[in-house]
């Protein structure tokens, strides 16, 4: 036994020299990361890992923080009802928009890719266009209005299909689909224009190869040749859906209110949010914050998963 | 010489009305995508036409009910009353404009050297940490900003950078989103490109400079549409207290909540806002396409 432990240091001992000796040779490597890490470090990680402490904590912003344990996760989990019906609808708005967001922005950013250049400009633009807008979304409010005057309501009377206005936005029943349309229309953002640019970076002569090779249509070629050479800026898309699609509060805030009839559109964000800053309890607000984080870092596992398998 | 001169017949009798740009794509299914993609695009374009729309309207048409998406007596009226509110204002136009535009410009500068820098070393070096570090920063881009925003104020606090522009700039450099999108696409630059720089004799930082950056031109393009749409919607309430710091699109907020009275102002000053970005969009834009031609890696 007490050999085999020797043996066992010196093994992790000899790792150790081979590491730093590897460590020493690319000095530059760590020249060039250091600037950012510097600052990644002071800005990102040092903020994330005091708000993870301080979901151990009751903290109310004024008073010091008391540690109390995992009080905070013990009453989400247990007692908070409404925290889980956020946890509902955040699983419900981020299974749908997230993938279709995902996929709508790949296939249209490799559609657009083939067109001329003028009109691939534009096209780009106008798909781009709710992500630059910042909160034009509103304005699905007047769409979705309760009374007659609303565009959806007044359309479907004068079509017979309902004979009294329909209160959208305040009706549990409609709330989270009129969302989820509103991100739909929304999800063409970050993604959609790394697969823009990634597109262009694909190498002409595979796709001669292909055609010589009987590549037969253009779901042959998008499979075999475009997929596993954007595999790279298809992580970063995935990534940044499952970020937009888990984030979701505003949406649901400016269109169903804040808080919404029977909280049938609260999301963990707003949950969060409503903690955090109209009740001033940041521990528990950072105790929700840390479990979305570790369910958003599970999904991601998942998802990176899958995309390993494109193109086999 | 025999195939050849074939060939060179073959060519005029070959184009036809509709000319099949890729061998391998039907006709028919190209008007049908094609349609269908206009379609779902008229949607899209939706909000810019109603915010364009609703800043050229006379204020009885903007509170017209219901409302009408297209003006019907457009006037530029609202834009000449938002340049007259402007020069009223105690701190001068000009410095608010000077304000964003350095933030954004140092900010954007700053941002796109320092993460190539790092994705570049992350993206083509095999060296102990970065992996780590690499998976790392993914993790952070999922960590919901409101609850650091505490231990953020606290830490520019104890730099001192409170109420300068250090305190919107310094972070803006250090964004998990830029360094991500720089280091995939630098994966797509064969090895080989890099070792064959190495063996003439040039430097880590030439490599960088003169083969990876050039040739992963789209990507940092798109940062800077990511950055700069990011920096210039700043509103820099949290951190700059002095009136004389403060951004321009908060001072263009300030305008439009000035109540019902302001209303056309308040939609003109939603497309000024929204103009930049687009402008900056359609130029990085064409310079991605430009990118295509030059670019010629082989691996």
């Amino acid at each position: 036994m007490k050999e085999y432990l020797k043996k066992y240091f010196v093994l992790r001992r000899h790792n150790m020299q081979v590491t730093w000796k590897k460590m020493k040779q690319s000095k530059g490597c760590y020249l060039f990361l250091a600037p950012y890490a510097i600052l990644f470090l002071a800005f990102y990680i040092l903020p994330v890992c005091s708000s993870i402490c301080l979901s151990f904590t009751y903290y109310n912003i004024l008073e010091p923080p008391k540690f109390i344990g995992l009080q905070n996760y013990i009453n989400l989990i247990l007692q908070d009802d409404i925290f889980l019906t956020g946890i509902k609808n955040t699983f419900l708005i981020a299974v749908i928009t997230g993938p279709l967001g995902y996929i709508m922005s790949f296939l249209f950013a490799w559609l657009i890719n083939e067109l001329p250049r003028w009109i691939r400009t534009i096209a780009v633009i106008i798909f781009y266009a709710p992500s630059i807008a910042g909160n034009v979304f509103v304005i699905f409010s007047v769409f979705f209005r309760g009374d007659a005057y609303g565009y959806v309501n007044a359309f479907l009377m004068n079509l017979g299909i309902i004979d009294a206005p329909i209160l959208w936005l305040t009706n549990p029943d409609y709330m989270l689909p009129i969302c989820m349309i509103v991100i739909l229309w929304m999800s063409l953002g970050t993604g959609f224009l790394s697969f823009v640019a990634g597109l262009q970076g694909v190498d002409r002569s595979q796709f001669e190869a292909g055609y010589m090779d009987g590549v037969k249509n253009r779901w042959q070629e998008l499979w075999y040749i475009t997929l596993p050479n954007m595999k790279p800026m298809l992580m970063f898309g995935a990534v940044m859906a499952i970020t937009q699609s888990f984030g979701v509060c505003d949406v649901t805030m400016a269109l169903c209110g804040y808080p919404s009839t029977d909280y049938a559109a609260r999301t963990v964000v707003t949950h969060l949010f409503d903690y955090g800053f109209s009740r001033f309890e940041m521990g528990y607000a950072s105790a929700i914050a840390t479990l979305l984080f570790l369910i958003m870092i599970l999904c991601n596992k998942a998802i990176q998963r899958l995309l390993g398998r494109v193109g086999t | 010489m025999k195939k050849k001169k074939e060939i060179i017949k073959e060519k005029p009798y070959k184009k036809k009305l509709i000319k099949r740009r890729k061998p391998n794509r039907s006709i028919i299914g190209d008007i049908f995508i094609y349609f269908m993609l206009a379609l779902i695009a008229v949607a899209m374009a939706f909000p810019l036409v109603y915010a364009i729309n609703s800043s050229l309207k006379p204020l009885d048409e903007l509170f017209l009910f219901p409302p009408r998406v297209f003006a019907q007596n457009p006037t530029l009226d609202n834009f000449q009353d938002l340049f007259v509110t402007m020069g009223k204002s105690w701190v001068t136009f000009s410095r608010y404009i000077f304000n964003t535009v350095f933030i954004t410009v140092v900010g954007t500068f700053g941002h796109l050297i320092i993460a190539s820098m790092g994705a570049f070393v992350l993206a083509k070096y095999n060296f102990p940490g970065g992996q780590l570090f690499f998976n790392i920063v993914v993790v952070a881009l999922m960590f919901n900003g409101y609850v650091t925003a505490i231990p953020n104020y606290l830490i520019i606090s104890k730099l001192g950078w409170i109420d300068t522009y250090w305190a919107i700039i310094v972070p803006a450099f250090a964004a998990p989103m830029g360094l991500f999108l720089m280091k995939q696409f630098m994966e797509g630059i064969p090895m080989s490109l890099i070792e064959a720089a190495k063996i003439d004799g040039a430097s880590q930082w030439k490599i960088f400079i003169r083969i990876v950056m050039p040739n992963v031109k789209p990507a940092w393009l798109t940062l800077i549409i990511f950055s700069v749409q990011n920096l210039w919607n700043n509103k820099a309430a949290t951190f700059i207290y002095s009136e004389e710091k403060k951004t321009l699109v908060y001072a263009l907020q300030q305008i439009q909540s000035g109540g019902i009275a302001r209303t056309g102002q308040a939609a003109a000053v939603t497309v000024i806002v929204m103009i930049v970005p687009i402008v900056i969009f359609i130029l990085s834009e064409s310079q991605i396409l430009e990118t295509m031609a030059s670019s010629g890696l082989k691996d």
